[in-house]
């Protein structure tokens, strides 16, 4: 394929630890093409948030090859290819939400009227206008976990890396946060890589849904799925969102009884 | 209006320790002057006496406010409020190389943090030599500074700046060292994530996420800092100064002078800390950071 812009061959990454060394991946073999909507689920331990900083080159890996817009993570860094959502917002407690957006910009010497311009855009894609001037402390989780996916998404990097960002939040603001985050990959096109432990919520956001099984960290099951682009949220009654929700829970099974 | 009660019972307290310490100190003294005399003391007379003695072991409260007052707002009434004998004065002369010694040491500090924090060497060579720095008495090396700089045709205050600098800077490199790490892991990472270079990772989340930890240690280091002023003074005690005073104080076995001196330099402090507190309050309200 010619848009696949992540490319993982036979990628490992092994920890040197006191107690031996620990294979938190090992020959990862996948690739992800433009616009795809990846999510890696699995237990704790089976490298799935490790693959995602592996694409990030927050985390340098040991063996294979792993390539972002056909370079090296470091190059697809230092051109700032992807923004990258953390678990926690991690909003500065002393800037503002317009603030917090802005601080990448600055960082990437953007100028002052498109710093502000961005600013407006993002914070209207996630719903948050009229917030900039609130320090995130006034903000409830839901909202700041939305600032932080704009500040992701302020200097339009078209790929954007999600490490379980609603990991934190309650039942119904997650399903509130899956629904805008859908209409936002729906509006801006981009590629987007979502570590979660939740099964119904990968099945619900991606196109391809990753099975990932621990020690040593490896791709139990790629699984494509059939739903439609456009998904009410009362899709995850359908009969084919069940189906693809088993097949999932089967893979996570499969990993544990030989792992 | 809570705390009244409870603040005003420990003023109390004190008070009332303080003169049943000046009997217990001073009666001796009474005493003997009555034998000398050759009269019988009864409990009050001798209590009496222990109240109003010119060079007593432990003054009572009301002669150490009397001299203070004399030594200020009476001085300042008839116009004199920088005259040698002012307290007003001397306490001036404290207060600049405080401040010389605070600007020096919270400069110092800060870059000696920054140092530490951004190079692994002096991580490990410097830390070790500063907290050294801090074990040995500044009673005993604040002369040989004094000597060193004066043969140097350094000014005196610089050099009384520099003994409060000595004292000051620790409590600034500890704080900030704390301060300038806090950022956690994932701060790090996102930085990272945007390619930011270290100086931006400096100026744009160390240096802000540290400002709690430097006013800390800010309060701590100006208390510090005026201690190193009064002993600075012991050694230059021509130039004038509290310390200056308590010296002639102990000379001349003048204690109420000496304990006007004492509290004269605690309001310093005190006022001092106050101020940054205030700026402390300021500063973290407008970055928004206000508990």
């Amino acid at each position: 394929m010619n848009d696949t812009v992540i490319s993982a061959k036979n990628l490992s990454l092994t920890f040197e630890t006191n107690d031996g060394p620990v294979h938190a991946l090992k020959d990862i073999n996948l690739d992800i093409a433009k616009g795809e909507f990846v999510s890696f689920i699995g237990p704790s331990g089976c490298g799935k948030t490790t693959f995602l900083r592996c694409m990030a080159d927050l985390e340098t890996p040991t063996g294979g090859e792993i390539t972002v817009n056909g370079v090296t993570p470091r190059e697809a860094r230092s051109s700032r290819a992807y923004g990258y959502v953390f678990q926690a917002a991690g909003l500065y407690p002393w800037r503002t939400i317009g603030g917090n957006i802005r601080l990448p910009l600055e960082i990437m010497g953007y100028s002052k009227e498109d710093q502000a311009k961005r600013v407006q855009q993002v914070l209207e894609l996630v719903e948050l206008d009229g917030f900039d001037r609130k320090f995130p402390w006034q903000l409830s989780g839901g909202m700041q976990q939305r600032a932080s996916i704009a500040r992701a998404l302020a200097f339009d990097a078209d790929i954007l890396l999600m490490d379980e960002p609603f990991g934190a939040l309650d039942e119904i603001v997650r399903d509130h946060l899956n629904e805008q985050l859908l209409a936002l990959w729906a509006r801006t096109e981009k590629t987007i890589g979502f570590v979660t432990h939740s099964i119904p919520e990968a099945v619900y956001l991606s196109t391809k849904i990753v099975v990932m099984s621990p020690r040593p960290g490896r791709i139990a099951d790629v699984i494509g799925s059939p739903l439609p682009k456009e998904r009410p949220l009362d899709i995850r009654d359908s009969p084919e969102f069940i189906e693809i929700a088993h097949r999932v829970r089967d893979g996570l099974r499969e990993g544990h009884a030989d792992g | 209006m809570r705390n009244v009660l409870p603040v005003l019972t420990v003023v109390l307290a004190v008070f009332a320790l303080w003169y049943g310490g000046a009997v217990l100190l001073n009666k001796n003294w009474a005493y003997d002057k009555a034998e000398r005399a050759g009269v019988e003391l009864s409990f009050g007379e001798m209590v009496k006496d222990t109240m109003t003695q010119e060079k007593p072991r432990l003054p009572p409260p009301h002669l150490v406010g009397a001299e203070l007052w004399k030594t200020t707002g009476a001085m300042v009434q008839r116009g004199r409020a920088f005259s040698k004998r002012s307290l007003i004065y001397h306490g001036w002369i404290t207060l600049s190389s405080t401040v010389l010694g605070f600007v020096f040491g919270t400069g110092l500090g800060i870059l000696l943090a920054v140092g530490i924090v951004h190079n692994r060497a002096m991580d490990k060579s410097v830390m070790p030599w500063i907290i050294a720095s801090q074990t040995i008495p500044i009673l005993a090396i604040a002369p040989m500074i004094v000597v060193v700089l004066a043969s140097a045709q350094v000014d005196d205050l610089i050099a009384k700046g520099v003994i409060s600098m000595y004292l000051s800077f620790f409590p600034v490199v500890v704080g900030m060292v704390k301060g300038l790490r806090s950022p956690d892991h994932m701060q790090m990472d996102q930085m990272r994530t945007w390619n930011a270079s270290r100086s931006q990772t400096f100026w744009k989340l160390r240096l802000p996420a540290s400002a709690p930890y430097l006013f800390a240690s800010l309060k701590v280091g100006i208390a510090a800092s005026l201690i190193g002023a009064v002993v600075a003074e012991l050694s230059l005690s021509q130039d004038g100064g509290l310390g200056a005073r308590m010296l002639v104080g102990s000379y001349y076995g003048q204690t109420v002078q000496i304990w006007s001196a004492l509290i004269a330099a605690a309001t310093l402090a005190a006022l001092m800390v106050a101020a940054i507190g205030v700026v402390q309050r300021v500063t973290l309200k407008r970055m928004g950071m206000a508990q």
